[in-house]
C-alpha cells in the first residue's frame, strides 16, 4: 500500500494504492486519481511547460507544452530539445513547436498568439 | 460618458468585462497598464489552470488567451499602456483620471467601475531579512517574469523563501532551467501552497523543504554569496545553534501577496484589515455605490477558476447596477430598513467574503469564499446566527490555509437569520475504532 498525493487537479486527494490488488485506488474523489494512482506507481508521466525562443515578437520567448504527459525520465531530455528550437513571429497558440518530441508520442505546441511586432 | 470602466485587464477584469457586456453593457473600458491583455497569467506559463471553469487543463497564457478571444467578440473597448491613476466619486458615477504613452492624460467619465488591479508581491523589506544588501535577492513573480518572457536567469544556485505556490512552482521552473535549489524554506510548520505542487515541484526533483526555518542572514558585498537559514521556535523566533549556510547567488522571496489597493483607498472604499481588500457585498459591490472589486485586489486566490467566477459577478452586478439605474438614487442605497448580515470569523477562520450580505437581493444562493488558520482534519464547518443558533453545517475532510474554502447559503437560510452570523471550523474528535 502506498500513499500518494493527487496532483491531477489542485483539490490534491490523498490517494492509497494497493500494489498487490491492481493498483486499486481509494481515497480518490475523481476517475482521473484512480488512473492517477496507478500510472504514478507504474509509469509516472509529466506534462513539460517551458519557452523556446523567438524571434520579431512582442517578448523574446514563447510558452510552450508537451500536448499530453511524457515519461518523468525524459523531462530533462525534452528540456534539452526545447534549447535547440527557435521559432519566428507570428505564433499561433496551439502552433506545432516539435513533433514527436524524443520519441515520447508527444507533440510540443505554443501554448500563446504572439504577433510579430 | 461610459457605462463601465474597469480597472486592470487580468483574469479580473477580462472575465468581469465579459459578462457585463453579455448583460447588456455595451458602453465599456478596460484600462491596462502592461502593454497587452492577460496580466500575471502570461508569465505562469505552468499548467493547472481551467480544470473548473473549462473543464480541462491549460496553461495561464491559454487561458488568459480564451477571455482574450472571447473579449474580441465584444465591442469592449481598451486600452493599454495605460495607468490608472485616480477614481473619483461623483453624483451619479465617477470619472477615472489616466495616463497612456499615445492618449496622454485623460478624464472619462463612468456610471461604474470595477477595480481588478490584483496583487503585489511582498519583498525583502516587508518581512525585515537582516543582512547585508547585494544583488540576487528576488521575489518569485520577479523572477517568473524573467525567466518566463523575458528570457534571463537570475541565478544559477537558489534559496527559496517561503512555500507558496509562485515559490513552488519557480522551484521546478528554475531547476528544469539548469539552476540548482538548494532548498526550500518555510517558516511555519506547513506549506502555504497546493499539496499537489509540493509533489510536482519539491520531491519530483528532490528539492528538501524545511518547515519552521526561515532565513537569518544573506551575505554577500555584491552579489548573494551566503544565505543562512535558521529553525524557528512555536512563536517564530529563530533558535541559535541551528544555523545552516547555504553557498548560493540568488535568494527568491515567496513570502505573502497584498491586494492593490491604491486606487481603492484614495476613492474612499472601505478597506477590510483581514483581506487587505474593500469590503464587499455578496454582488461585489464595495463600500462605494457602483463602484465593485473582484479578484486578487478584493482577496488573493489559490485558483484562477475562481478569480472568474466571482468576477462575472461582479460584472453581472455592475450592469445591474447600470440598467436599473441605480446610480440615479444617489450616493446611498442602503435605507434604514434594509436589512443587512454582517459575516464575522469564528474559531479557525482568518477572514470572509463577501463581508456582508443583503438577503432581499440574494436570488438562489450566496456564496461565502474563507480560510483557515491551521491545516485541519476532518472537520465541520459551522454557520451561527446572532441568536446562536446554527443556520448551516458542512463537513469538509481536510482543510488548509493555502486553500481557499466555500460554502454556498442559500437564500431560504438567509431569511432565518437573526442579527449577524458566524463562520467557525471545528475538527471532529477521531471516530473510536
Amino acid at each position: 500500500m502506498t500513499e500518494l498525493i493527487c496532483i491531477v487537479c489542485p483539490q490534491g486527494c490523498h490517494l492509497k494504492v494497493d500494489e498487490e490488488n491492481g493498483y486499486a485506488v481509494t481515497g480518490n474523489g475523481c476517475p482521473r486519481g484512480a488512473e492517477y494512482g496507478k500510472v504514478e506507481l507504474t509509469a509516472p508521466t509529466r506534462t513539460v511547460t517551458s519557452t523556446v525562443r523567438c524571434e520579431g515578437g512582442a517578448h523574446p520567448r514563447c510558452p510552450v507544452k508537451t500536448d499530453r504527459p511524457v515519461p518523468k525520465g525524459s523531462i530533462f531530455e525534452v528540456m534539452a530539445a526545447l534549447e535547440g528550437v527557435t521559432l519566428a513571429a507570428p505564433v499561433k497558440v496551439g502552433q506545432m513547436v516539435i513533433e514527436n518530441v524524443c520519441g515520447t508520442g508527444a507533440n510540443v505546441v505554443a501554448t500563446r498568439d504572439l504577433p510579430s511586432v | 460618458m461610459y457605462e463601465l470602466i474597469v480597472i486592470g485587464g487580468g483574469p479580473a477584469g477580462l472575465a468581469a468585462a465579459c459578462a457585463a457586456w453579455e448583460k447588456g453593457l455595451r458602453k465599456i473600458l478596460i484600462v491596462e497598464r502592461d502593454q497587452e491583455l492577460g496580466g500575471i497569467l502570461n508569465q505562469c506559463i505552468h499548467n493547472g489552470f481551467g480544470l473548473h471553469h473549462f473543464k480541462e487543463e491549460l496553461t495561464g497564457p491559454e487561458y488568459a488567451g480564451r477571455f482574450i478571444e472571447l473579449l474580441k467578440q465584444t465591442g469592449v473597448e481598451v486600452r493599454l499602456d495605460t495607468m490608472a491613476l485616480d477614481v473619483v466619486p461623483e453624483e451619479s458615477g465617477a470619472s477615472v483620471h489616466m495616463v497612456g504613452k499615445s492618449a496622454g492624460y485623460r478624464i472619462e467619465q463612468t456610471r461604474a467601475v470595477i477595480l481588478a488591479m490584483g496583487c503585489r508581491e511582498r519583498t525583502r523589506g516587508a518581512i525585515g531579512i537582516p543582512g547585508t544588501r547585494p544583488a540576487g535577492v528576488f521575489t518569485a513573480g520577479a523572477a517568473q517574469r524573467y525567466v518566463n518572457m523575458e528570457g534571463w536567469m537570475p541565478g544559477s544556485r537558489v534559496v527559496i523563501l517561503g512555500s507558496g505556490d509562485i515559490g513552488l512552482i519557480m522551484a521546478r521552473r528554475m531547476t528544469l532551467e539548469g539552476a540548482k535549489v538548494l532548498a526550500c524554506v518555510e517558516v511555519m510548520p506547513y506549506s502555504g501552497g497546493l499539496n499537489r505542487n509540493i509533489v510536482q515541484c519539491l520531491h519530483d526533483y528532490d528539492i528538501p523543504l524545511y518547515l519552521s526555518h526561515t532565513v537569518t542572514d544573506i551575505r554577500g558585498k555584491n552579489r548573494v554569496e551566503q544565505v543562512v537559514v535558521s529553525k524557528v521556535d512555536e512563536r517564530r523566533n529563530p533558535i541559535p545553534g541551528t544555523e545552516m549556510v547555504f553557498d548560493c547567488d540568488t535568494l527568491l522571496l515567496s513570502v505573502g501577496l497584498i491586494p492593490e489597493n491604491e486606487l481603492s483607498r484614495q476613492a474612499g472604499v472601505e478597506i477590510d484589515p483581514r483581506t487587505n481588500g474593500p469590503v464587499v457585498w455578496q454582488d461585489m459591490e464595495t463600500s462605494l455605490p457602483g463602484v465593485f472589486a473582484c479578484g486578487n485586489v478584493a482577496h488573493v486566490h489559490d485558483l484562477v477558476d475562481f478569480v472568474t467566477e466571482e468576477s462575472r459577478r461582479a460584472g453581472e452586478s455592475a450592469a445591474d447596477y447600470v440598467q436599473n439605474r441605480r446610480w440615479a438614487e444617489g450616493k446611498t442605497v442602503l435605507t434604514g430598513d434594509t436589512r443587512i448580515i454582517r459575516i464575522k470569523n469564528g474559531d479557525g477562520v482568518t477572514y470572509t467574503l463577501p463581508q456582508q450580505i443583503e438577503p432581499e437581493r440574494v436570488e438562489k444562493a450566496c456564496t461565502v469564499a474563507f480560510r483557515v488558520n491551521r491545516i485541519c482534519g476532518p472537520s465541520r464547518i459551522v454557520v451561527t446566527d446572532g441568536a446562536g443558533q446554527r443556520i448551516a453545517a458542512f463537513n469538509r475532510d481536510r482543510l488548509a490555509p493555502g486553500e481557499m474554502e466555500r460554502i454556498a447559503l442559500p437564500r431560504v437560510l438567509l431569511d432565518r437569520i437573526v442579527g449577524d452570523v458566524t463562520v467557525s471550523v471545528a475538527e471532529k474528535e477521531a471516530e473510536p475504532a
